[in-house]
């Protein structure tokens, strides 16, 4: 039943979820500091509101909407701020980030708490709440939800699709949030439904989470679709998502609202239901911590500021031999050369891994095995657009739709050569997009 | 038979012969002679560095009435030919050669990860960066010697260096840095701040040890503002358009980020004689 739901290409890498599958997620205590970026989505940086010396209430906001496609963020615990200042961030450069010095009491500010009349929310009220949340896609992207639920009128939706496929080798934190916080899930989707005036609701879960599609189908009732999916990556990219749910293709440089659907996080989804339900701020968040690298692998709530040293001494420390730590999954995480980053609102996880898992590797000539094509879930031709990008002809590259490779890693992944297409490819579209805006 | 034949193709040869003898006078494109004389003169590198593409395209363009001064890799000799080709004025260029304002060696300078990826600058640079704790200095793969059509570039320990002799000032490498760390210097000048790094002083150390941490000690032994520090206040800059010629700046320097780098196209550094110095305590003392 599950072969019809999948696309073209994808790899199948070794899932190694058998870390933490089972652990029920813990919350990691509160630590003695917190440095929150002011830049954790795509799209603007937030605007701090606060300064040096400011005493500040959990769930206060820190730092406004720096434009539409921006949202604000909000402090994770009470306590002061120390310094506004240049931190390291994840993506490898340093940026401006908000450090608060915990004052143990861990008080909400004002207004939190008892549960509203949620379901009685109209559209706008609910979108209201979404934005004011500090809501971003929480599957890695991280881009504002708001924004995703507010396609313009030329693109009428007819279709939310709730993604739960989690198809990066070794994490779990969806899995979890799908088990432990199942009414959650389904009542967060149905009020991003109501936002976007939709009846019809897919939920896809990928196949090696029984546990999590047979708690969903329970709680989500017949109305709404709960699919098996085939287990194969990348099944949770968006545009993999919605052809093989739908069979809807999303055309070469356009989005999912080009096709009718928008597609959401299952955990978005259950923050969404925090944000209306008690109006509650994103300042936590599920992670998982794992691989052979670190000596107590666990799923954790944590909250967004936390600094990766402190998880790692949290569950045991790395072993001697770890040489890798990557934010996000081993397929496109983005490998940390400092654990004084702080775990941002698309934090999925942190895989350590030994020296032994993480080969160096030698490049060799391509021998046009087309390995690559064949696994790519985009149709395109990375051995083209690797030569191209090599060569600096990147004109060729744009032709050979370059902007369409949306980074998974497949091509790469499957090359004998061990060349680094995808390295390539990311120069290539570096280079058009500069030179596009050097045009306009 | 045979005859008959020879004669057949004689007189199609005939015609055909004045049919394209009538073509090319009626069809005759219109050169401008001088455009092949311009040619014949240019360095033929089609480097590049005047703007078109390849010599024969400068020609073209300089009969139009393109400036005659743009040939800068074919130099000064080069420039008065084409200029009396074409009747017109040469000015003065000043001879200007690519340097790499980094002194940051593997040796010298941290990394903060192990690199393993593409050997190209610009797609290292897409890696947080590079793998150099300084996030401003030479990355070291390379970029520049691929650009460079005169084999005016070489890596030492990890570290670009332009040799001034070969360099023709045709400005490739400039472009092809990610870091926008190699300058056109007036090739005259000798002394130089070997750094791009604009954090503040102790950053900068920590990631490399001959990094420039802001302390002004130079700028002090200027009297017409030949060094300054740029906008951040981090960074001391030469002012090339002055001449700098005397060692002080380079040998109070604290972290030797200041380099006096001579060679056959730089003004000799005068440096003040001591005994005046002398002199003038004795006189004091009196």
């Amino acid at each position: 039943m599950s072969k019809q739901y999948k696309f073209l290409g994808g790899v199948h890498p070794s899932y190694n979820k058998h870390f933490t599958r089972d652990l029920a997620t813990e919350e990691l205590p509160l630590q003695s500091s917190y440095v929150i970026p002011l830049s954790q989505n795509i799209g603007a940086a937030s605007v701090p509101l606060v300064d040096r010396g400011d005493q500040v209430l959990k769930g206060q906001m820190l730092a406004e909407p720096g434009g539409f496609v921006s949202v604000p963020i909000h402090a994770p615990t009470s306590g002061k701020i120390k310094k506004i200042d240049m931190y390291p961030h994840p993506s490898g450069r340093s940026m401006m980030a908000i450090e608060i010095k915990p004052d143990g009491e861990d008080k909400w500010i004002d207004g939190i708490g008892p549960l509203r009349d949620y379901e009685n929310m109209d559209a706008e009220a609910i979108k209201k709440a979404i934005w004011d949340a500090g809501l971003v896609g929480m599957g890695g992207a991280a881009f504002p939800t708001h924004v995703k639920l507010s396609p313009p009128k030329e693109k009428p939706i007819d279709i939310l699709i709730l993604n739960g496929a989690e198809c990066e080798p070794y994490l779990t934190a969806d899995d979890r949030i799908m088990v432990e916080r199942t009414k959650d899930v389904v009542e967060g989707a149905k009020l991003m439904a109501k936002v976007l005036g939709v009846d019809n609701i897919i939920i896809g879960i990928e196949e090696n989470k029984p546990e999590s599609v047979q708690k969903i189908r329970e709680v989500a009732g017949p109305d709404i679709r709960v699919e098996s999916l085939h287990v194969v990556y990348p099944q949770g990219s968006e545009k993999q998502l919605i052809y093989a749910l739908t069979k809807r293709e999303v055309p070469t440089g356009g989005l999912p609202m080009d096709v009718g659907i928008v597609v959401q996080n299952v955990g978005t989804a259950a923050a969404a239901f925090d944000a209306c339900a008690y109006g509650k701020p994103l300042i936590e968040r599920v992670m998982t911590v794992t691989g052979k690298g670190i000596k107590e692998p666990k799923n954790l709530l944590v909250r967004v500021g936390t600094l990766i040293s402190d998880i790692v001494e949290y569950c045991g420390g790395m072993h001697e031999d770890t040489v890798k730590a990557i934010m996000g999954g081993p397929m496109m995480g983005i490998g940390q050369h400092t654990l004084d980053v702080s775990v941002v609102k698309g934090t999925s996880g942190m895989v350590f891994l030994t020296k032994k898992e993480s080969t160096l590797y030698t490049s060799e000539p391509c021998i046009r095995c087309a390995s690559c094509v064949d696994a790519c879930p985009m149709g395109l031709l990375p051995t083209v657009i690797s030569s191209y990008s090599v060569n600096s002809m990147f004109d060729s590259c744009e032709s050979y739709n370059a902007l369409d490779c949306i980074e998974c890693g497949c091509c790469a992944f499957s090359c004998p050569s061990h060349i680094p297409l995808v390295q390539n490819i990311r120069r290539a579209k570096a280079e058009i997009l500069a030179s596009r805006k050097k045009a306009s | 038979m045979i005859i008959s034949a020879v004669i057949t193709l004689a007189v199609l040869g005939m015609i055909a012969g004045i049919g394209l003898g009538i073509a090319a006078r009626v069809f005759a494109v219109k050169v401008d002679p001088r455009v092949e004389q311009i040619e014949a003169v240019l360095p033929a590198y089609n480097c590049g560095a005047c703007g078109y593409a390849g010599c024969s395209d400068y020609a073209k363009a300089v009969a139009e009435g393109q400036s005659v001064n743009l040939c800068a890799p074919g130099g000064p000799n080069t420039v008065a030919k084409v200029a009396e080709i074409m009747g017109a004025e040469v000015t003065e260029q000043e001879k200007m050669v690519a340097y790499v304002l980094c002194a940051g060696t593997d040796s010298l300078a941290k990394k903060k990860y192990l690199y393993n990826g593409v050997a190209d600058c610009n797609s290292a640079n897409i890696v947080a960066g590079g793998d150099k704790q300084c996030g401003y200095g030479c990355m070291g793969l390379g970029s520049c010697v691929a650009a460079c059509a005169f084999d005016a570039i070489v890596i030492e320990d990890g570290l670009a260096r332009i040799i001034p002799e070969k360099c023709t000032g045709c400005k490739a490498c400039v472009s092809a840095c990610p870091k926008n760390i190699i300058h056109m210097i007036p090739a005259s000048r000798a002394v130089h701040v070997a750094c791009s790094n604009l954090d503040k002083g102790p950053a900068a150390k920590k990631a490399c040890s001959v990094a420039c941490i802001g302390c002004k000690r130079c700028t002090k032994e200027c009297t017409n503002d030949e060094i300054v520090m740029d906008e951040s206040g981090n960074l001391a800059v030469v002012d090339y358009s002055k001449k700098l010629q005397v060692s002080a700046p380079a040998s109070v320097c604290p972290m030797n980020t200041i380099l006096v780098i001579e060679n056959e196209f730089t003004e000799p550094i005068v440096d003040p004689a001591p005994e005046e110095e002398e002199t003038a305590t004795q006189e004091e003392r009196a």
